[in-house]
Formats: structure tokens, sequence, C-alpha cells
């Protein structure tokens, strides 16, 4: 199975149940764990280890400026202004290029070759049994954040049971790491804004037919703005974490809930149950 | 050649104070003749605005242009073409803008 965590608006508490999930789960089976929140990835803090890095290429192209003539086509076709040129010479923005090689294909001169440019890595680490972490990172400055995804979820594919923790947000980055998920938690909070952001990102999820079920983070028991909307579009209900002090602590301090709380070990077994029901899969 | 960025596509439509995100670029000869509008197709798209937009006047062969505000990368661009840069931020029409540029009184970019 691979499960996704997302939320649609952020900080409503994605990495603390990916972590925990993930953690209680270890006890019974291997679980991997894919940060895909790349461009602030912090499921790490929950599991300080010693890590080892792959870097995340790209490509960009290399100009021959012995061939070009500065006729334009290049810049002409870059749907990403990545490309600019003058009439003696031409500019790259490098940050802003997608890879797509297409300049190379309508250079008349064949003066443009591909070449591989770092935006990224992806780290993996192990620590503690029964987890393997993988933590996709974006470079600052860098804007290609699904092509780090996608190799995040590259390393981790084939696993049995994958737990990703989703960037905030319904764009690109989102799509990348929901297209092709077993099962989708929502983590969300009842407020005016989780309910305005959870509904944006349920949409996401339709539309790339991800079953999904909801967990209300930080409740005080009055959550009915949330039931009635997971009402209306069947989202089920998964589990309801209270607001609640020590569970603030714990997770403020990067403590596991678990570890410190263990009464909740049960509920989070319970939670990952009703995902295998609901998926499918297990 | 001057571009001055707009909001429609003519004189006496308002100056644009974005370059990139410019609804129109409006170019005029300094010697007289007729304003020549060019819709800025790039003025809604997600990115890559700055050096598209930048494009189009080295295209037009303009060597001033007058906007309000100008980002890094299309900076880069229209510096390195040697188009010279004069802020307009009063308000006013294109024409004013030009007026004003032709009058000596806006203020160059550096």
């Amino acid at each position: 199975m691979r499960l996704v965590v997302a939320s649609g608006k952020g900080g409503t508490g994605k990495t603390l149940v990916a972590a925990n999930l993930a953690a209680v789960l270890s006890g019974e089976r291997e679980v991997v764990l894919a940060d895909c929140d790349v461009e602030e990835p912090n499921l790490h803090l929950f599991f300080p280890s010693d890590e080892k890095i792959l870097p995340v290429m790209t490509d960009v192209p290399a100009f021959d400026h012995s061939r070009c003539t500065h006729c334009g086509k290049c810049a002409d076709f870059c749907q990403y202004g990545a490309i600019a040129v003058l009439k003696d010479r031409f500019m790259f923005f490098p940050e802003m290029c997608h890879g797509c090689g297409g300049c190379k294909l309508v250079c008349p001169e064949g003066a443009i070759t591909m070449e591989k440019r770092r935006i990224g890595h992806v780290a993996f680490s192990t620590p503690r049994r029964g987890v393997v972490l993988i933590t996709g990172v974006l470079n600052e400055r860098e804007i290609m954040s699904p092509h780090v995804i996608r190799e995040t979820l590259n390393y981790a594919s084939g696993h049995p049971l994958v737990i990703c923790d989703a960037p905030p947000g319904m764009a690109c980055p989102v799509v990348e790491t929901l297209e092709g998920a077993d099962a989708c938690i929502f983590v969300t909070e009842p407020t005016p804004f989780g309910l305005h952001d959870l509904s944006l990102a349920a949409g996401v999820a339709e539309v790339l037919g991800v079953p999904s079920g909801v967990v209300i983070n930080r409740s005080l028991g009055e959550d009915r703005i949330i039931l009635d909307l997971c009402r209306s579009r069947s989202l089920p209900v998964l589990m309801t974490i209270p607001f609640n002090r020590g569970i603030a602590e714990a997770a403020n301090s990067g403590q596991l809930v678990t570890d410190k709380m263990p009464g909740m070990k049960g509920q989070f077994i319970e939670l990952f149950k009703k995902i295998c029901d609901l998926s499918g899969v297990s | 050649m001057v571009c001055v960025t707009a909001k429609g596509p003519g004189p006496e439509d308002l100056a644009e104070e974005r370059f990139g995100r410019s609804p129109y670029f409006l170019f005029k000869n300094t010697e007289g003749g007729e304003w020549s509008p060019v819709a800025n197709k790039f003025a809604d798209a997600a990115g890559g605005v700055g050096p598209r937009a930048a494009q189009v006047l080295i295209d037009k062969g303009a060597r001033v242009l007058i906007t309000g505000n100008i980002g890094g990368n299309a900076l880069a661009v229209i510096q390195a073409a040697g188009i010279e840069i004069f802020l307009y931020r009063e308000g006013g029409t294109a024409k004013d803008a030009f007026q004003k540029y032709t009058d000596g009184q806006l203020k160059k970019f550096a």
C-alpha cells in the first residue's frame, strides 16, 4: 500500500500523523516513510539519524557559442522564459528551466546539448527498527519540486508499505504525491481555514480517484463544520485527535506522541485498519 | 523606438507600473509616427514572464523602456540588450508618460 497523508492547509498535523502511524506500525512490519514536502521537509525532525545522500539532477541545455547564430528559435520555443536571445548573444536562466529539451529540438544549428544540473537531493536513513526514512529536498531558488518528489517516490516504490508526507496546497507537488496512491488521509483542524482547504484538497483526490478519509486534529469536541463537509462529500472521519496539552508538548519538542503517551498507539493502529478497509489494500 | 507599458492598447490608456505583467506594450518612434500596440501574451502566465516580455522589446528594436517597476531576470535581459529604462509612476496615461520622457522629466533607472 502507498498511503499519502495530506491536508490542503499547512500546519494541521500531517507530519505528526505520518510519523506516529509509521512508528506504531513499525512494531509489526517494515514501513517506508517518504517525505514529499520537498520545499520544507521536516519529518526527519521526529527521527534524528545519520543520513546517506543521493543527488537529484535535472537536464539543462548547454550552448555551443561558436555554432549559435542568435536566431532566437530556442527562446521563442521556451514556455518558461529561461532563454533570451539578443543580437549578439543569448542569456540562459537555469533556475527557470524545466529541462524539457525543446530548445535542443528546435535549434537548427545543433548548438544545444543537454547536461545535468543538481536541483536537490534524496536523503536515506533508518532511524529506528522497522522504519526507513526517505526525504526529498529541493534546493533553495529551485522550482522543480515535482521532479524531486518523483525521484523520492521512485526510491520508495516497490516497498509493501509506503507512507508519504505530502506538501500542503493542491497544485503540482500535491498531485505528483497523490497520483497513483492507494489511499489518502487528510489531516484537518476544525476551523474555517482547515475546512476551506480540506474542501479544495479533497477535490484533488476525487479527481485522481484516490480513496480518502479525514483525521480531525486539535478537536475541542465541536467539529460540526468538518463533519458536515465530510458527510456531504462522503469522506469518512477516521480518527479525532483532541486538543490536548500533552500531545502539543510532545509534538512541539520533536517527540512522537505515541512514544510519550503509549495509550495512543491503539488509535493509530485503528486508523490504519480503517484505511485498509477504505482502500481494499493492506 | 520607445516602449511604454500600458493597461490598454491606446496612448490614452493608463500607463502600467509592472513591466512583465503589463497587459500591453505601446511602441512609438521619438521622431513621430503612429503608436504601435503589442498585447502581452505573457501577462497572465504562471512564471517566466520577465525574460519573455523583454524578448518582445528586443525583437521590436526598442532602445528605451518606460515603466514603473521591473523584476530581476527581465532587468538582466533589458540591460544586456542596452535598452535604457525610465521610471514613470504618476498614474497618468501612456501618452503622458511618453511626453514626460521626451521633455526629459523622467528619472533614468540605474
